[in-house]
């Protein structure tokens, strides 16, 4: 338990290092150590999504994956994706769309949904409702993501962030 | 009653004034909150359903290194002499005193700065218990000599329960009845009479931010940081076991990750404050998913309905014998069999009606509230018995539904008059979307389609209180003080609406501030569909006392009529510098009258919820898997003054009864739950939305008592889901299911009843 390391890795597009436990696993630690609140422990399992966060652009679970295996990684959070007080297409899209209530969950969804788009820039509706089935939202916002993942889309094409075929 | 004057709110789906400090991460949650020198709780619980404590030994927890101190309810008397709570009854111990009454319990805390150090150390703790006999079901717990507790206990807050004190040698922990007409003579002269029984189970509000509190004692006076939707009655119910005024108890409250009915009344807040008192500092305990499951749940119900109907197919009696399971602790239980049981005979215009609604105690978690405060389990029984009297009678089922249902005007089996509540026109609504006139596909092969509707009316809680002020700047800007607490429902945003309105302001520009009973007024709860309506009329008398205020000011310093000078002017006019508040107030109690003995009363609810529900379903009778191919939810919420929140409430409430409908259900093995997780409690996902998923409220319709016509609507569509669901696959198979929840399971064993080949248990 007590056996701790120093981990440098990128958090947000800045250069971070921190010194944690073993066990220790990401969501604690960005919660602990950064101040970080967009990813959050709910299920405990990996299950609900509300402690995602990406690893060299990969969505992982905060809440089972260690912060070990950070060193020498890419982090992003919800935090890190509005620039310059800029919203994210995605971001842009919840809000227009109403595509939360409590909020509780929005920051593992705007992960899901972004890496979703980054892959499959113009999903049809049962492959987006297939890649989110592991972001849960009690409130059951759902009809209003599958809304803003439309508005995102056409977002990210006014936008230019999707290649043309 | 249709809207004679359209108010500008019709149309003001404003985004949520928080919108955007959800979509960066940034909003605030008690989730979050840490304070300097806290130490992190976690809770040793019970094995054991039903059993007396010998002994506890917490030696080697207290022995780790890292541990502060453990603590047992011997530690808690020390600093609370008589540790006991609960809103109805004072009947729940901040932890297990001398018995455990269900398995999760809470029985002892560890407490650590590190909160890995805390669960370690739970770990260590053992407890040596003696088992007493238990009891789990709620139709055997009614006769048991088994007891859950040895005497009843109400809280003295509440007349109404006066006479239940002391009782002793029953797990009843509340009996209520109703009484209209001659229910026994209209059964005897009856064409035909119909007796039903219906199941409901014990579901949980899984909010995806668990029960959190943090406690900070500090010289007599305590601060709660908490994630509850009612900080008011947190604060007088501490106050009241710790001696102190209200003065001394500050319950702060910021945006809640979801809670449903829940986090309301006491729950982890008289644990924590124990505690903080006991360590002389901060305590925080968050709940795992587990956990919650122990902490309060929705009651399974048990509901015989039974209706007599004369040959034209009119119902002329009903009586309906509803036994809600409660759980080791009551909680609001005993409201809840009072509320709907008071409901319990359905939307329907019957002279004669007797209701005898239980509060039962078991060896379970405890139930409570649950969006719809019994309204869903009691609809279940009522709109599927409905559509088994049209079979039965071989009318058509809405035919038979229109024969019969309660009008603008009549009076509710209380003595209640129906008023603005759209009941047949939301029927009408779901019928039309549902193409109810046109040919249906029933399917082919093994593929089964059916299709079902559901109508159904929740009265709401009453008497309640809100207060609002309304702080008008020198500047004229605004600040909005309530104590509503916005947990995913858009309470900020709506409020603000309404006072923007009065005050002719811009919404987006107030600032609505967070429940902090240091600061806010009070509220009775952000609870039972109120807020817009009670929370609303407040807001507006509040917003309308300041606009008073503005006009004596304006008088005083002698300004023409219609002057319309800026605040600010008028403010550095006044005080000869940007300076000053004008305060505007308001209260809002709803008009309430006591039923009498009978149940009876002209003024039982201030105004009616209104749910209608249609629904399609595929089921594959080989292997029973069923499917919602489409569905609609319409409810009456008079005016929608923020229509896109109206619609988001609407379509969450459906989902989440959607759930409770077909998937979610606490198993029980020997009063141990085996199913404590979101691994093995399935909660909707995105797959479990219907394709066709249509939820709308009743166009032009409008409260007369509501601010601006409005009144809630954030459960009435968990009302009537059920048993539209319900209808619908009796529809495809011709065969009932009486308990939720309608897996394929319970399909393939209804199937597999009806070839008579059942399968047995366990099977």
């Amino acid at each position: 338990m007590s056996t701790s390391r120093t981990i440098h890795f990128t958090l947000n597009s800045r250069p971070v290092s921190a010194d944690i436990a073993a066990g220790e696993t990401i969501v604690d630690m960005l919660t602990n150590r950064f101040d970080l609140r967009g990813a959050r422990e709910s299920c405990g399992q990996g299950l609900c999504g509300c402690c995602t966060v990406t690893v060299d652009g990969m969505a992982v679970s905060g809440c089972l994956s260690l912060a070990w295996f950070l060193d020498g990684t890419r982090v992003e959070t919800v935090e890190g994706l509005a620039k310059g007080g800029v919203l994210d297409p995605v971001q842009e899209a919840f809000i227009e769309a109403g595509a939360f209530q409590c909020g509780f969950c929005t920051p593992g969804f705007i992960l899901m949904v972004r890496q979703l788009l980054d892959a499959h820039p113009d999903p049809d509706e049962d492959h987006v409702r297939h890649y989110l089935t592991g972001n849960l939202c009690r409130c059951s916002a759902y009809p209003e993501i599958m809304d803003a993942v439309k508005l995102a889309v056409a977002k990210r094409k006014a936008m230019g962030l999707v290649p043309l075929p | 009653m249709s809207a004679t004057t359209q108010t500008p709110f019709a149309s003001r789906s404003l985004p949520r004034l928080e919108a955007r400090e959800k979509v960066t991460g940034r909003i605030d949650y008690t989730h979050h909150v840490k304070l300097p020198g806290m130490l992190y709780g976690k809770i040793f619980r019970s094995t054991m359903p039903h059993a007396k404590i010998l002994s506890v030994d917490t030696s080697a927890a207290a022995a780790l290194p890292g541990v502060y101190q453990v603590v047992t309810i011997d530690d808690i008397r020390k600093v609370i002499p008589h540790p006991y709570y609960g809103p109805a009854f004072h009947d729940q111990p901040i932890l297990a005193d001398g018995k455990v009454r269900f398995a999760g319990e809470p029985v002892a805390v560890v407490l650590a700065f590190d909160k890995k150090i805390a669960e370690e150390a739970v770990g260590l703790i053992t407890a040596e218990y003696e088992e007493l006999p238990v009891v789990f079901d709620e139709i055997e717990a009614m006769t048991s000599k088994t007891l859950v507790h040895d005497e009843l206990k109400p809280a003295a807050t509440f007349a109404d329960l006066k006479y239940l004190k002391g009782k002793k040698g029953t797990n009843i922990a509340l009996d209520y009845q109703l009484r209209r007409g001659d229910t026994e003579a209209a059964f005897a002269r009856a064409a035909h009479v119909f007796e039903h029984t219906f199941r409901s189970q014990q579901v949980m509000h899984v909010p995806m931010e668990p029960f959190v509190s943090i406690a900070d004692w500090q010289d007599g006076h305590l601060t709660l940081h908490t994630a509850s939707q009612g900080p008011s009655f947190v604060r007088i119910e501490i106050a009241r076991l710790l001696g102190l005024p209200e003065n001394k108890v500050r319950v702060k409250v910021p945006y809640l990750g979801g809670g449903f009915g829940g986090k309301l009344y006491i729950k982890l807040e008289a644990l924590v404050t124990a505690l903080s008192m006991i360590a002389e500092r901060p305590v925080k305990i968050s709940l795992t998913m587990e956990e919650q499951f122990f902490m309060v749940t929705r009651h399974p119900c048990h509901f015989t309905i039974k209706s007599g109907v004369d040959a034209s197919g009119k119902i002329i009696a009903r009586h309906c014998e509803v036994i809600w399971n409660g759980g080791a602790y009551a909680d609001i239980g005993p409201r809840v069999t009072q509320k709907a049981g008071f409901t319990s005979a359905g939307p329907y215009d019957i002279e004669n009606v007797s209701v005898n609604s239980y509060a039962v105690y078991t060896n379970r978690p405890p139930c409570g509230a649950l969006r719809g405060f019994g309204a869903p389990q009691t609809a279940w029984a009522y709109e599927c018995h409905t559509d088994m009297i049209a079979d039965a009678l071989k009318m058509d089922r809405i035919a038979f539904r229109r024969l019969n249902i309660l009008r603008e005007g009549r009076p509710q089996a209380s003595g209640t008059p129906l008023r603005d509540a759209e009941v047949e026109r939301a029927m009408d609504q779901v019928l039309d979307r549902m193409n109810w006139e046109l040919p249906f596909d029933r399917g082919t092969g093994n593929i089964r389609r059916g299709r079902g509707i559901g109508i159904g009316i929740k009265g709401i809680t009453s008497p309640t209180t809100s207060v609002a002020i309304v702080n008008l700047n020198a500047d004229g800007s605004c600040a909005l003080y309530i104590g509503t607490v916005d947990m995913g429902q858009g309470s900020d945003t709506v409020m603000a609406q309404i006072a923007a309105e009065v005050l002719n302001l811009d919404p987006a520009s107030i600032k609505v501030i967070h429940p902090d009973t240091d600061v806010t007024p009070y509220d009775m709860g952000t609870l039972g569909s109120r807020s817009t309506f009670h929370m609303g009329n407040a807001v507006r008398i509040a917003a309308e006392d300041a606009i008073l205020k503005i006009e004596a000011l304006a008088r005083e310093l002698g300004l023409p009529q219609g002057a319309n000078l800026p605040l600010v002017d008028m403010m550095k006019q006044k005080y000869g510098m940007q300076a000053g508040n004008i305060i505007g107030t308001g209260t809002y109690l709803a008009d309430y009258e006591k039923p009498d003995a009978q149940g009876q009363t002209t003024k039982g609810t201030p105004f009616w919820g209104v749910g209608a529900a249609g629904a399609e379903v595929e089921i594959d009778i080989e292997t029973g898997a069923i499917k919602v191919t489409k569905l609609v939810n319409v409810a009456d919420v008079g005016v929608a003054l923020n229509p896109k929140a109206v619609q988001q409430q609407l379509s969450g409430a459906g989902i989440m009864q959607l759930g409770f409908t077909l998937t979610e259900n606490m198993v029980f093995r020997d009063g141990q739950l085996t199913n404590g997780s979101l691994a093995d409690y399935k909660i909707p996902t995105l797959l479990d939305m219907p394709h066709s998923f249509i939820n709308e409220h009743v166009p032009n319709a409008y409260d007369s008592n509501g601010p601006f016509g409005a009144k809630g609507g954030g459960e009435s569509t968990t009302i009537a889901l059920s048993p539209a669901i319900g209808n619908a696959v009796a529809d495809a198979l011709g065969i009932r299911i009486y308990d939720l929840p309608i897996t394929p399971e319970a399909i393939y064993r209804a199937l597999q009843e009806a070839k008579g080949t059942p399968l047995e248990e366990g099977a």
